[in-house]
């Protein structure tokens, strides 16, 4: 690769040699940068920076999609008022905040499967694979296997647990108490290949000294993980913890396809009810301040991101 | 000493491969499930090997009948390739002018695309949606396509890259008289072809995955990418428990073969960036 990187430009030299000016810099430059950059940011700027400000104004207005913007006006404050004044968009949030809860349990049998792929085991890269396949398969198709697996009655997991001498096994995603839980079940299974491959590169960085002078002084290996790898890992079990935070704002697919938001709106969180007010209710203006409050939700915890980022980088 | 060691590795590995097999056991369920007749799918204790197969039959179900897969692939195929092509292009390009160009308004410019990360796409839904029924692009591949095409993440990684590579290899170059098309294209592309190839590799799986696009941009059936096909098709089939296994294990088979395949560059990648899809 290296030898024909090297040799290719020679052969165009003769052609090119004739250029007045600094090459280095001056409007060709310029010209050059926005040429190379226009494609992403023209796109950006249709498909982001554009949609992000109309749903600023829109979120002021009471279009409705199927009356059309003629019917439209200017409404102030009032979608935002509706908003958290309405009882669905509020579970919606406490079922978000509840999904939170889902994430430590995450990182801790993440970190966990990785001290012990790390150091402890033959085949690293096989136990990469086989922890990771659920993070790249398809959420539509896992949700179809796991509206079966968890079926009340006959499904393989109640079965299983009713051979093995659980009397009333949990109804699952059929029932209001446990199917938020068996979303977040689902969700720690699809994302443990993540955070796992994740702190695997976290723990290259700690020094091995540091276990063997642990080792020297005779500190178990609990020891050891308690003392030496939760803390020199803390900056990438931080970001984890904030890219784990803002993808479960983000979680659509599973909930759509495995529940729709039921049994009686118990998973549903803001993005589904954003999809059902924008595209099953059509309230234009109304869905794009669910959108705002979305997007102001999502800004806050990156803020605190950066904040706390300034904390863990002098670590 | 060694020896005592090694054995307690091995009985480490035998436990993780076991509770490794018992984290697989859904995906093992879903194929062995999409083999067998729909009145053996449930029996208990769980027959992992079938006892009467019924696997052709599933299949060609599957794959030719009311909601072809034959059809919902093609389409697959054709939006996941061209999304990966423009993606992998456009962000290829941008990286490069924000990495080695020194042009007017750079940093201000890169800083823009960054903060359009924050962004949960799905508050840009309702207004995209607007916007493509008004330009027309609403119900098409192209616009499907446009949507995966702009990707922050694929120009901030491919820039890392190409941050990698000596100006004084570039400035020979431009010493010599070439232009920047030509530096791209001879020196800098063949470069960094190892993260074009993680990147492609990652996008080629986060297209072929994607739902809420789809559900969201297109309409007509004859149109739909596979994953909106399982979600109709177990909405029809819903109570045909081994059908309904085999049309995921047709939605998830191709890609863990491409992922068992460049799994070095997907882990790479993935270790790399941080970001989630």
């Amino acid at each position: 690769m290296q030898t024909g990187i090297k040799t290719q430009p020679i052969s165009t030299r003769k052609k090119r040699k004739k250029r007045n000016g600094d090459p280095f810099s001056g409007w060709k430059e310029n010209l050059a940068g926005y040429i190379f950059i226009a494609p992403m940011f023209l796109g950006t700027s249709l498909l982001v920076l554009f949609p992000i400000i109309s749903s600023l104004v829109l979120s002021f207005t009471d279009w409705n999609f199927v009356s059309g913007y003629r019917n439209a006006s200017f409404v102030g404050f009032d979608n935002f008022q509706k908003l958290f004044t309405n009882p669905l968009f509020l579970k919606s949030l406490t079922n978000n905040f509840i999904i939170l809860l889902a994430i430590p349990v995450t990182l801790f049998i993440s970190l966990s499967l990785a001290v012990i792929i790390n150091k402890y085991v033959y085949f690293k890269d096989l136990f990469k694979v086989i922890y990771f396949m659920p993070f790249i398969s398809s959420i539509v198709a896992v949700a179809v296997v796991f509206q079966v697996l968890f079926h009340p009655t006959n499904g393989p997991i109640n079965q299983f647990l009713r051979a093995i001498g659980v009397e009333n096994p949990p109804g699952w995603i059929a029932s209001v108490a446990f199917s938020l839980p068996s979303v977040m079940l689902i969700m720690i299974w699809t994302s443990i290949g993540f955070n796992l491959i994740i702190y695997l590169a976290g723990l290259q960085s700690i020094p091995k000294e540091l276990y063997e002078a642990a080792q020297i002084d005779g500190a178990s290996a609990w020891y050891q993980f308690l003392k030496i790898t939760i803390p020199l890992v803390s900056p990438t079990t931080f970001l984890l913890l904030v890219t784990g935070t803002i993808s479960s704002f983000k979680i659509f697919d599973l909930i759509i396809v495995l529940t729709n938001g039921g049994p009686a709106n118990s998973t549903i969180t803001p993005v589904v009810y954003l999809y059902q007010q924008a595209f099953l209710e059509l309230k234009t203006g109304y869905a794009s301040s669910v959108a705002l409050v979305l997007f102001i939700i999502v800004l806050i915890i990156t803020y605190f991101q950066f904040l706390g980022q300034k904390k863990w980088v002098n670590y | 000493m060694i020896d005592r060691l090694d054995t307690r590795k091995l009985i480490m590995t035998i436990i993780m491969l076991f509770l490794g097999l018992v984290f697989l056991m859904p995906f093992i369920w879903m194929i062995s499930a999409s083999l067998k007749i729909e009145e053996e799918v449930l029996t208990f204790p769980i027959q992992w090997i079938p006892e009467s197969w019924n696997a052709v039959a599933n299949y060609k179900e599957v794959w030719t009948g009311s909601m072809p897969f034959l059809l919902l692939y093609w389409n697959s195929i054709k939006v996941t390739l061209l999304t990966t092509l423009t993606s992998v292009t456009i962000s290829g390009l941008a990286a490069y002018g924000f990495a080695k160009i020194n042009f007017k308004g750079r940093e201000l410019l890169f800083i823009i695309v960054l903060a359009t990360f924050m962004i949960p796409p799905q508050t840009l839904l309702v207004t995209q949606f607007l916007l493509y029924r008004w330009i027309g692009l609403y119900d098409t591949h192209t616009g499907l396509i446009l949507l995966n095409s702009f990707s922050v993440f694929g120009t901030f990684m491919l820039r890392q890259f190409y941050l990698g590579i000596s100006n004084e290899i570039i400035e020979s170059a431009r010493m010599d008289g070439a232009g920047h098309f030509t530096i791209f294209f001879r020196i800098a592309l063949p470069l960094v072809r190892p993260a074009i190839a993680t990147y492609a590799i990652l996008r080629f799986i986060w297209t072929w995955n994607d739902f809420q696009y789809p559900l969201i941009f297109l309409r007509t059936e004859s149109l739909y990418t596979i994953q909106l096909g399982v979600q109709s098709f177990a909405d029809e089939h819903g109570s045909i428990y081994s059908l309904m296994m085999a049309a995921s294990v047709s939605a998830i088979i191709p890609l863990l073969i491409i992922f068992i395949i460049g799994q070095k560059h997907v882990i790479e990648g993935i270790q790399l960036g941080g970001v989630k899809g």
